[in-house]
């Protein structure tokens, strides 16, 4: 049984310009200790997604729509009440987030923040509240820990509060961590630092990871398996080096051809053409069509499911081109593998 | 080449103090020995009590239709090295010679013939545009006040023909930035750096904040302009691999200083310098074959404050490298030719290659 089990997850949010179906129906699986990356560009629905799973998505203008199902270890989190909701969210799932600036406090300590999380949850004492928290501060690795704990968050670099952020959601032991773009907001050097401890952390705590990040490159450094999104849906699915070396629909092969890889100056960047259509107005058929090189007629009458890859349910893709009957009809001898 | 090297350090030396893919050409930018130094005021009064060394000593050049990459983290210096050659900044030091001319001798003529010569894009195109004028207007307002195009058809034509050159419609000059993605913005900043005709362009991080897919589309378009109009550029901005695609050269920037520059090949190949080495395990990379096995270089700890930087070697706290010792913490390291065409400000090279 999976830790996380997210199935037909639908979060519309109601705009001036209609109803953006930011998450639309999308159905993923995390195992205990296990990392799953989601991977997609701005607008995709990977930030809303994982704000679901916590049901912190602000309602209105937001709304998980009925017939959505979020179970974690065999709970349904969208009907557990507040109490029950809020012992969870900490103790069982934690999560941080890009700007570790703006998550923590800028009036209290860091100390007193962390302090606060070990009393809510834990029950234990001020005193012993510091020293559990000096000893976390220890654990993700900031020097003099005993001196920081008493710091501002202005006072430290924007490194050590993501590390700061990733004491407190350790603090509780969740079994779950969620990280939304964890190191998007850092250099590449302290990135490298912060991606080191969270994989640490997981494996010390064997707690499970739901990445969030629009890097492939740090996907292919944490992750085990992947799901890719496109237009508030998942567009395909696999283990890392599956998607990385041989990804089938063709938006993860134009994800992929968009990056200069070191060492690659010659190769002419092969871009997908277009920008991403709206939340309010995705198009019929296939969400991806109108920037897909290999789309046709099929494409434009209705969205195929998630098809299986090499006969196996645990890799998938969206895309016409993977049904063998189908792919046929294009008449053209072209396969997602080999791009024109 | 050895002679009107002014940075102090190299000079001294008689190094060429070019780290260099492309020595042939004429030098269109020549940045000598430039220096920004910004106050930071405290107390009660508010009087400057200390400098931020932003910019310290940065030397290099430029030749026509290259690309020089600029790297390194956030506060190394590298965007006020951009702005400070095009005198958005007033220098504290250094000369900037365009042509062959000092710019601190310019009138207001020659600087605005210099304006035009030279052009910058920002990172973020909707905050350099101005949200209440169209974009026509925009271009056209630009051609006016250089006296580019004489009637009002001939500006609409040329704003015509830029839209067009950066990928977007004619029709689009009608409508405002807000109107626009992201990416069409950044083409609308290109356009507009464009429209002076510039020979040198300063990019300042110009695809950090687009998606992958346009980011991909807009390095197609610079490195397309690029070899239509003999363009030169400086290329600003942090991913390494888009700045090894993009650039000839590259230089890595430390605590406002340069600590190394070879050609873009040849530094990721074999970089001397040990932050260098360690930017470039750093960055995630793609292949999952070779991701997890690969030797990694962690730096531990923070950059120091270029309020108060170390005596000695400014990458002495963090440097990984096993030789390291006092000598790295009495003298500053010059910036100097290790290999030919390959400069780098470390003491401890010839250790860290075995023996040079």
């Amino acid at each position: 049984m999976p830790l996380l089990e997210v199935t037909d997850l639908r979060t519309y949010f109601t705009t001036d310009a209609g109803v953006a179906r930011a998450v639309d129906g999308v159905s993923l699986q995390v195992g205990v200790g296990e990392t799953l990356g989601i991977v997609g560009e701005s607008g995709c629905g990977k930030t809303v997604t994982a704000l679901s799973v916590l049901r912190l998505i602000p309602s209105p203008p937001g709304e998980i729509m009925a017939g959505s199902s979020i179970r974690f270890n065999d709970e349904e989190l969208l009907e557990v009440e507040p109490a029950r909701l809020r012992e969870i969210r900490g103790n069982e799932i934690s999560m941080i987030f890009q700007e570790p600036m703006t998550s923590l406090n800028p009036v209290f300590t860091v100390g007193y923040q962390i302090q606060e999380v070990l009393r809510l949850h834990r029950g234990l004492s001020k005193r012993e509240a510091r020293a559990a928290g000096v000893a976390l501060l220890a654990e993700v690795g900031i020097p003099e820990p005993d001196q920081r704990f008493d710091a501002y968050p202005h006072q430290m670099s924007g490194g050590m509060l993501q590390r700061v952020m990733i004491a407190i959601a350790l603090s509780c032991e969740p079994r779950l961590l969620i990280a939304d773009e964890p190191t998007t907001a850092l250099d590449v050097t302290i990135q490298a630092q912060i991606l080191d401890l969270l994989v640490e952390m997981q494996r010390k705590h064997g707690m499970a990871l739901l990445l969030i990040t629009h890097d492939l490159g740090v996907i292919a450094e944490v992750c085990d398996r992947v799901v890719v999104m496109y237009g508030g849906q998942i567009v395909e699915t696999g283990t890392t080096e599956e998607i990385l070396t041989r990804p089938q629909h063709p938006y993860t092969q134009g994800l992929l051809a968009s990056l200069p890889g070191i060492g690659d100056r010659d190769v002419r960047l092969n871009p997908i053409p277009g920008t991403v259509p709206s939340a309010v107005d995705w198009p019929d058929g296939c969400r991806f069509r109108d920037r897909c090189s290999f789309a046709w007629e099929r494409c434009a009458e209705s969205a195929p499911d998630l098809l299986p890859v090499d006969g196996r349910s645990s890799r998938s893709a969206r895309c016409w081109l993977l049904d063998p009957d189908e792919a046929a009809g294009r008449g053209a001898h072209v396969t997602p593998g080999e791009p024109t | 080449m050895t002679s009107g090297e002014p940075n102090v350090t190299s000079a001294s030396d008689g190094k060429t103090a070019e780290g260099n893919g492309a020595l042939d050409g004429e030098v269109l930018l020549d940045v000598q020995d430039l220096k920004k130094y910004f106050p930071v005021h405290g107390g009660v009064l508010g009087r400057s009590v200390a400098q931020v060394r932003a910019v310290d000593g940065v030397s290099f050049r430029l030749r026509r239709g290259e690309t020089l990459g600029l790297v390194g983290e956030s506060g190394c210096g590298k965007s006020t090295t951009g702005r400070t050659i095009l005198r958005l900044i007033e220098p504290t030091g250094g000369r900037v010679l365009f042509e062959g001319q000092d710019l601190e001798g310019f009138d207001r003529a020659q600087f605005i013939a210099f304006r035009r010569s030279a052009q910058i894009v920002f990172q973020d195109p909707y905050g350099s545009l101005n949200p209440r004028m169209t974009v026509g207007s925009m271009l056209a307002e630009i051609l006016k006040v250089h006296g580019l195009a004489e009637t009002r058809v001939d500006r609409l034509a040329r704003v015509r023909e830029l839209l067009e050159m950066v990928g977007l419609h004619a029709e689009h000059a009608g409508r405002y930035p807000h109107e626009f993605s992201g990416g069409q913005r950044q083409r609308i900043g290109i356009a507009r750096a464009l429209a002076v005709e510039p020979k040198f362009i300063v990019l300042d991080e110009p695809v950090s904040a687009l998606d992958v897919s346009v980011q991909a589309q807009v390095i197609n378009l610079l490195r397309d302009l690029q070899n239509e109009l003999g363009l030169t550029y400086l290329f600003i901005a942090h991913d390494l691999a888009v700045v090894e695609y993009m650039s000839d050269r590259v230089a890595v920037m430390y605590l406002g200083k340069i600590v190394e520059m070879a050609a873009a090949q040849e530094l990721y190949r074999n970089p001397l310098h040990p932050y260098t080495s360690a930017l470039l395990s750093a960055a995630p990379r793609r292949d999952p074959k070779t991701a997890p096995n690969r030797q990694r270089i962690r730096l531990s700890g923070d950059v120091p404050s270029p309020i108060r930087p170390p005596a000695g070697c400014p990458f002495y706290a963090r440097c990984p490298h096993p030789g390291k010792d006092e000598e790295c913490q009495r003298a500053l390291p010059v910036l100097e030719e290790k290999e030919p065409g390959h400069l780098a400000a470390c003491c401890k090279h010839s250790m860290a290659v075995g023996g040079a």
